[in-house]
């Protein structure tokens, strides 16, 4: 029995092909692209040694820094934004809507699975001042309001891709939280109530507890999609005005192609790989020692 | 029995009062969820209403009518315009022939790999396993330059391969990971009874494993489709020409392709984009939610 569940030519023959296929387009590259950084130049142009000068440029660049700002600054928002309204559209299911929450959950679940250069052309129009005014100027028109040119600011930029994730996303986190939050035993709530706890001291000593695993792992999925976003940044703004939203995943985008600085591009990758490998280390050691704690 | 009493006398007289001012309240409570539903469902299909309604209107109509007007006439010129003038159809064509072999690779792979690693018995399995795993967190932007250099070298990036080979590879750790988990599931007894019934491995593979997992694995194939029909990062960078891009790198340079924004034909491309998805999702619901919850590592 372990003869067979241990067969030697089994194991190859099912692994093998995964594994190979799986070194050569993935662990290779992620060597060989920490191996770029030490060069400047390019596939078509070759390459020339260069050391540390690519750490040392990145350090002292200025885009650099703006990038790193910017996907901080939107992946720390973002987080916050969506994983909260889904928590929130959770409660509402769970406590007010109970059983009928199904056709609800579904539509709202709709837009996550829409493309986001469809998402990101959508909301374009919609939020379109000229040549046409779009529907949400039309609507700041109506209460008395001046129309806002919504792309020729990065402030108003920064805005408009906000709302435009949320609406994407929190559907997802909604059907996640919401998976997390019915595991909770009614009779707990039933309980509590009649103990006279109000709405809000339920949910703090509660419900947040005992949903913390799985708002924990939103937060994580959260976190590391939102510093890797590059679709839905490329097809709203295009990294514009200038590059007030320009995130580290596009800056690297442009310096390697547009700018055939395979050697900084790698560079910039490699601090967005290892942003990424922080956070989730940073949430899951914090999630180790509540877990501990409890 | 005067326990019994007791507690039935402060039952009725705790219901008493509740029930003279509850259905007040209920019916407050629920006009407000009623009123919360609404809001929530407009802002979500708004939206996508108003989209579908621009694909039917004229330029004449998108520039001289309100944006909030109906269109004059449902007639399907703009799709039309989209869909030859636009190259819709050969984005679409191109999407297809990248998505589906990937998708087939990635399960046909990822499921052997699985049982491999959850089923089977050997050292250093844990190790493999995790290796895949690392893969989940890696931002793609990091295997980029080294896979075109690739591509570059060996003629590929004339073709579609180099976006079928790289969403297999992309899509494998996922996969692995959520595939090893359903195995995990099964319990142990049933394998190897197979295999003493005299069933070599990969006999049971194909005959138990592969069987016994088949809901699982349509799922994550699902999950999978939509990753890789919504890409734009890899099709934007391994598709040089214009007759080898995908829908959504195609969609990306929809409105450059006619100078001046043309309305009609861009939200007529939007659109078809949105319906497809709309299609599926409304198929399969169930299904895409389950499966893309559990499969969110990826982000």
């Amino acid at each position: 029995m372990n003869r067979v569940l241990g067969d030697r030519r089994a194991i190859v023959v099912l692994l093998g092909p995964a594994l190979v296929l799986y070194s050569l387009v993935m662990l290779v590259p992620v060597v060989w692209s920490f191996g770029y950084t030490a060069f400047e130049g390019n596939a078509i142009s070759g390459f020339h040694f260069v050391g540390l000068d690519n750490f040392r440029e990145l350090v002292s660049d200025p885009k650099a820094h703006e990038a790193l700002w910017f996907t901080v600054r939107f992946a720390l928002v973002l987080t916050v934004v969506q994983v909260g309204a889904g928590y929130a559209l959770a409660l509402f299911y769970v406590f007010v809507l109970r059983r009928r929450s199904g056709l609800v959950r579904t539509l709202v679940f709709f837009p996550v699975v829409i493309p986001t250069v469809a998402v990101a052309l959508l909301f374009q129009q919609l939020f379109e001042v000229a040549p046409r005014t779009g529907p949400v100027n039309q609507l700041l028109e109506l209460v008395g309001l001046s129309p806002v040119d919504w792309f020729s600011a990065g402030g108003t930029s920064f805005v408009v891709l906000l709302l435009m994730e949320t609406w994407r996303s929190m559907g997802f986190y909604a059907v996640l939280l919401y998976a997390g939050l019915i595991d909770i035993p009614e009779e707990m709530i039933e309980s509590a109530r009649l103990d006279g706890a109000s709405w809000l001291a339920l949910v703090r000593h509660i419900v947040v507890p005992l949903s913390l695993p799985v708002l924990l792992a939103s937060l994580v999925f959260s976190i590391n999609g939102t510093l890797k976003v590059f679709d839905s940044v490329v097809a709203l703004t295009s990294g514009g005005p200038g590059s007030t939203t320009t995130p580290l995943t596009l800056y690297m985008f442009q310096t390697s192609f547009a700018y055939g600085q395979y050697g900084y591009g790698s560079t910039i990758a490699l601090l967005l790989s290892v942003l990424c490998l922080l956070v989730t280390l940073v949430i899951f050691r914090s999630a180790r020692r509540d877990a501990t704690e409890a | 029995m005067s326990t019994g009493t007791l507690t039935g006398t402060t039952v009725t007289s705790s219901a008493a009062p509740r029930a003279s001012k509850g259905p007040r309240r209920r019916t407050a409570r629920r006009v407000l969820a009623a009123i919360a539903t609404t809001v929530l469902l407009v802002i979500v299909a708004y939206p996508l209403i108003w989209l579908v309604l621009g694909s039917f209107k004229s330029q004449d109509e998108f520039l001289n009518n309100s944006v909030f007007a109906l269109p004059e006439s449902w007639s399907l010129d703009n799709y039309a315009t989209a869909w030859t003038e636009g190259n819709l159809g050969t984005y679409i064509r191109n999407s297809v022939v990248a998505v589906f072999p990937s998708l087939a690779l990635t399960i046909v792979l990822g499921v052997a790999a699985a049982f491999a690693l959850q089923v089977m018995v050997w050292r250093g399995r844990n190790v493999v396993l995790f290796l895949f795993l690392a893969g989940i967190m890696v931002p793609a932007q990091m295997i980029l330059l080294p896979l075109f250099t690739i591509y570059v070298r060996t003629g590929l990036t004339g073709t579609l391969w180099p976006l079928i080979i790289t969403y297999t590879a992309i899509g494998l750790p996922l996969t692995v990971f959520m595939i090893a988990t359903y195995f995990r599931g099964v319990p142990r007894e049933i394998f190897e009874a197979a295999a003493l019934d005299g069933a070599g491995a990969l006999r049971t593979f194909l005959t138990i494993g592969f069987p016994l997992i088949r809901n699982a694995i349509f799922t994550v194939a699902l999950v999978q489709f939509f990753f890789i029909w919504n890409d734009l990062l890899i099709a934007l960078t391994f598709t040089s020409r214009d007759d080898l891009r995908t829908i959504q790198v195609g969609l990306l340079n929809f409105t450059g392709q006619f100078g001046q924004v043309q309305y009609g034909p861009t939200f007529a491309a939007i659109s078809l984009n949105v319906l497809g998805t709309l299609a599926i999702y409304l198929v399969l619901n169930q299904r895409v939610m389950k499966g893309l919850t559990a499969g969110s590592v990826k982000g």
